[in-house]
């Protein structure tokens, strides 16, 4: 094979914490099982929640549809094996503010019964509009962490794409279950990714893998080989080993020395990223035609005795996992969900694994420590060497306590990503992302705020505009009245009493009278439309939609009421 | 099970602001025994001396403060700053000196501006500036000789004697610092004359740039980059420092008849220490990168103008001073380019 040599972009910044990796990689992947029931939340992904097709009592069959994805940014979501539906309320999901979501409760049966399956015939000879339908089908969304969906991203114009990316680097300590799956599934992944460029047809297509994985890498440099024909031009590129190398951003700095300019997407720079886990799925649906309803997630951490990567069902209760990997609960100090660097805490062992869950950490407290008490800034920059994002963290510090919202923004911190390299360096102990978070979330505040008052105001503006309007048309009645008295008045002077209502119908004044009334009148209706819509809009009310609907409907009418005067004037 | 509930990261690097400090003072160790060595114990009692003042100076502002006095005694700052208020300052300075030193440098210099990282100027600077102005005597004639050129070599209870009772024959074991030596005989001698003296290659000519300084200065270097590779700080202020000294001393100072060499400006006084220990101090440096690098090089060309036209012998209290005061204008004109931008942010937000 010949060998390519890549030139590697460092990016700024990185940090090398302790790995904690070897603990969870030393079996191979098992099935973790079936528990007794399965808690799946509709919004396991970006985009509108699904919608639930099932009720209480439902008999489910494996990869059965039980919630649909309506909007296009949505996903479906599949029974992971086959029950009955026992509940469909409000439970706890993985979250950063522990929130709770609605969830569909399935009691297995333990049958595990498939309903007859099938993946696309020749699929890579298929039109990509029917591998998008498939892949949009099975309710795939990224798997590396943020759970946007796959059909959204796959259905980027092609000729806007040259490379796609797929991030196998997993650079954050503990998780190995990207490392696992490339150990056992490369020759899947390789498929998945053939599929991909199918659909988008980039010129180039890397995979991007640290350097501490070397099993992984070669499972996939034998699956390439394997593959009859090596046309198709995948590269796996090995990166040097430093935390947040697997950020979107930093990978796709890494392997092309381009940068996603500010509130852009990778798009626009021609480059599409997905996970490995996803490409697994997306071979698994097009191929087999089976559905998303399982992932590779990682328990480990020094209260599990027996740390390995499993096969989990979706929906599969956290305290399930800890079970089957022989861990001591009364001696979790803190249980993460995600990495330690940018995973969350849970506090309620029931929560589910999702679509995005690749790993579990049941720590004591020896191994994460208690946050240490914060210290004074003593301006050491070694925030500022260890930013991805070329940051000042200490002068967003600086700003982020002093609520300092303007300088803060100015100095970019909508640009942090919070992958915590800062906080991990700081000498000081100080919780720098904290502190980042709690600002970014006023400056959201005072952006809400401030659109808000403008709502405000513009509502205020219409309905002066509106009472005016009123008055007018009502001084402009009066005034009708009157010179219609009047003109009676003349007419009963100087006619024959017989001729006044016809007359008066049929006097071209008179209409074009009635045609200003008409255009004031709705008029006055469309600024009722448009403040009522504001303040719905406000308010965030769902009726907002059907308000703009009745609002675009009494403009219509307000045009048209317009026309007719014009054309009654001239 | 009573579960931990905080956010992200949940990994941080072992140790503290304490940990930082201590290796600083780790690193100050090899210059400090080459000092004692060639100038007596003289440094040794002022370190104690500083210390003691220091942390109870900084004990008793706490407690008046009502903070938690051992949680930040045990951030070593206020030792640091003393240690390198210390071998800053003359070996025979009186003790009064250095205790007026040290409390200005703690109370004035740090705690009124709001204790550890919010003073702008570096405390022992500060308190070097002000009692080499207000006691320019004793400052200037408390340094002894290299012990290489002494009758014996000095006891402590000389030492001690020096410090805290005696002045009367301290003059038998000062004498000028090279650098002070040079500048002022190169007004009437060439540059062959003035390395006639001693101090220069020492009784045997076993000195090659200074007698005792220049291994002072090596050992300062050797600690500075010692912190270096242990990422305490990064190259860019002592490099700049380095280097904006050197070539003005190369371009203006090259003839050696006139101008003081630039081996002396290397080599022969607080140079090193200053470029790796005080130029760093965090607190008071710039801290974007392009910034430290315009803060280490202001430094540096400070310290050549003030030793060549200035009325002190030696520079880098005032230099580092004087940049301290342009740091905070340099961070906001030095920013770098975030990620995903086309141009760096100059300079604050403007208020609407
Ligand atoms: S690492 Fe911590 S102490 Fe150092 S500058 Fe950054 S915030 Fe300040
Ligand atoms: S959390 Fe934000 S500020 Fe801190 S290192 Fe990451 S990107 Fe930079």
């Amino acid at each position: 094979m010949n060998m390519h040599h890549y030139t590697l972009h460092d990016f700024k910044g990185g940090i090398h914490p302790e790995q904690n990796k070897s603990q969870s990689t030393g079996q191979d992947i098992s099935t973790a099982g079936i528990p007794k029931i399965l808690i799946l939340p509709i919004s396991q992904h970006i985009g509108a929640p699904a919608v639930p097709l099932v009720k209480v009592g439902d008999v489910v069959l494996k990869g059965q549809v039980i919630a649909q994805g309506e909007d296009f940014v949505s996903c479906n979501l599949h029974a992971p094996t086959s029950g009955v539906i026992s509940a469909i309320s409000e439970a706890p999901v993985p979250n950063q503010s522990g929130m709770q979501d609605t969830c569909i409760q399935i009691t297995t049966d333990g049958n595990d019964s498939w309903p007859p399956i099938k993946g696309l015939d020749n699929y890579l000879d298929a039109e990509p509009q029917a591998l998008i339908e498939a892949i949009s089908q099975a309710g795939i969304s990224g798997m590396g962490g943020a759970g946007f969906p796959t059909h959204v991203k796959a259905s980027i114009p092609a000729s806007k794409i040259d490379t796609l990316i797929i991030n196998a680097a997993e650079c954050e300590p503990y998780i190995t279950s990207d490392d696992a799956l490339m150990r056992e599934n490369a020759a899947d992944i390789i498929k998945g990714i053939e599929i991909l460029q199918a659909i988008l047809k980039p010129q180039q297509c890397y995979i991007g893998i640290e350097d501490n994985k070397p099993e992984a890498i070669k499972a996939l440099q034998d699956a390439l080989k394997e593959n009859k024909d090596d046309t198709h031009g995948i590269h796996v590129v090995v990166i040097p080993t430093k935390y947040p190398s697997g950020g979107e951003k930093q990978l796709i700095q890494i392997l092309t020395g381009l940068e996603v300019p500010v509130a852009g997407l990778p798009a626009d720079i021609g480059i599409v990223c997905q996970n490995i886990g996803t490409v697994r799925a997306i071979f698994q649906a097009v191929a087999l035609g089976r559905p998303l309803i399982s992932r590779i997630t990682t328990i480990t951490g020094d209260t599990v005795a027996h740390p390995q990567n499993f096969e989990v069902l979706l929906g599969t209760p956290v305290q399930y996992l800890l079970e089957q990997a022989g861990c001591d609960q009364n001696k979790i100090q803190r249980l993460i969900m995600g990495g330690p660097m940018m995973g969350f805490t849970i506090t309620d062992n029931q929560i589910p694994v999702t679509k995005t869950s690749n790993c579990i950490i049941a720590a004591t407290h020896n191994e994460l420590a208690d946050p240490a008490m914060e210290q004074a800034c003593i301006r050491c920059g070694m925030c500022t060497q260890a930013c991805p994002a070329q940051l000042l963290p200490q002068q967003l510090l600086w700003f982020a306590k002093s609520s300092n919202l303007d300088q803060a923004q100015a100095h970019n911190i909508s640009d942090c990503i919070e992958c915590g390299a800062c906080s991990y360096v700081c000498p000081s102990n100080i919780p720098l992302v904290q502190y980042y978070r709690f600002a970014k979330g006023e400056i959201k505040q005072a952006k809400a705020d401030k659109q808000s008052s403008e709502q405000a105001k513009l509502r205020f503006d219409t309905r002066n505009a509106r009472l005016e309007r009123e008055e007018a048309e009502k001084a402009e009645k009066r005034k009708a009245r009157a010179e219609a008295a009047a003109k009676k008045q003349a007419a009963k002077k100087d006619a024959p009493p017989t001729e006044d209502a016809t007359a008066a119908a049929s006097d071209p004044a008179a209409e074009l009278k009635g045609l200003k009334q008409k255009v004031l009148a709705s008029q006055t209706r469309v600024d009722k439309a448009r403040e009522r819509l504001s303040m719905a809009q406000e308010q965030n009310l769902d009726t907002a939609g059907a308000l703009q609907l009745g609002l675009d409907k009494q403009i219509e009418k307000l045009a048209i009421a317009q026309k007719n005067l014009e054309q009654a004037n001239s | 099970m009573n579960l931990l509930n905080i956010s992200s990261p949940h990994a941080t690097r072992p140790g503290n602001t304490g940990t930082v400090m201590l290796t600083v003072l780790a690193a100050l160790i090899p210059g400090i025994a080459v000092l004692s060595y060639f100038f007596g114990p003289g440094h040794l009692i002022q370190i104690c001396l500083a210390s003691a003042t220091a942390l109870l100076c900084e004990a008793a502002i706490l407690y008046v403060r009502k903070k938690p006095i051992l949680f930040y005694l045990t951030d070593y700052s206020a030792l640091l700053t003393a240690v390198l208020l210390a071998i800053s300052l003359p070996p025979y300075a009186p003790y009064w000196v250095t205790i007026v030193a040290t409390l200005f440098a703690i109370i004035i210099a740090k705690h009124l501006y709001g204790g550890l990282g919010q003073n702008p100027f570096n405390p022992a600077m500060i308190g070097f500036a002000l009692v080499l102005v207000s006691f320019p005597v004793e400052m200037t004639t408390s340094w002894s000789a290299p012990s290489a050129l002494l009758n014996s070599s000095i006891s402590i209870q000389d030492a001690l004697r020096y410090i805290f009772l005696s002045r009367e024959t301290i003059d038998a074991i000062t004498m000028a610092t090279p650098l002070d030596l040079y500048k002022h005989q190169v007004e009437i001698a060439t540059a062959t004359e003035i390395y006639q003296d001693p101090i220069f290659h020492g009784p045997n000519s076993d000195a090659s740039i200074a007698l005792g300084w220049q291994w002072v200065n090596f050992a300062f270097l050797l600690g500075g980059a010692f912190l270096l590779w242990k990422k305490i700080f990064t190259w860019h202020v002592p490099v700049s420092l380095l280097i904006s000294l050197s070539l003005l001393s190369l371009f203006i100072g090259w003839d050696s008849d006139s101008y003081v060499p630039l081996s002396l400006h290397l080599f022969a006084g607080a140079t090193m220490l200053g470029a790796f220990f005080i130029a760093t101090d965090p607190v008071t440096a710039s801290t974007t990168p392009l910034g430290k690098l315009i803060y280490g090089a202001g430094i540096g060309i400070l310290i050549y103008v003030i030793r060549t036209w200035g009325a002190y012998p030696d520079a880098v209290a005032f230099a580092v001073l004087l940049m301290n005061f342009c740091a905070p204008l340099i961070d906001q004109y030095s920013q770098p380019r975030t990620y995903g931008h086309k141009k760096a942010v100059r300079g604050l937000a403007k208020k609407d």
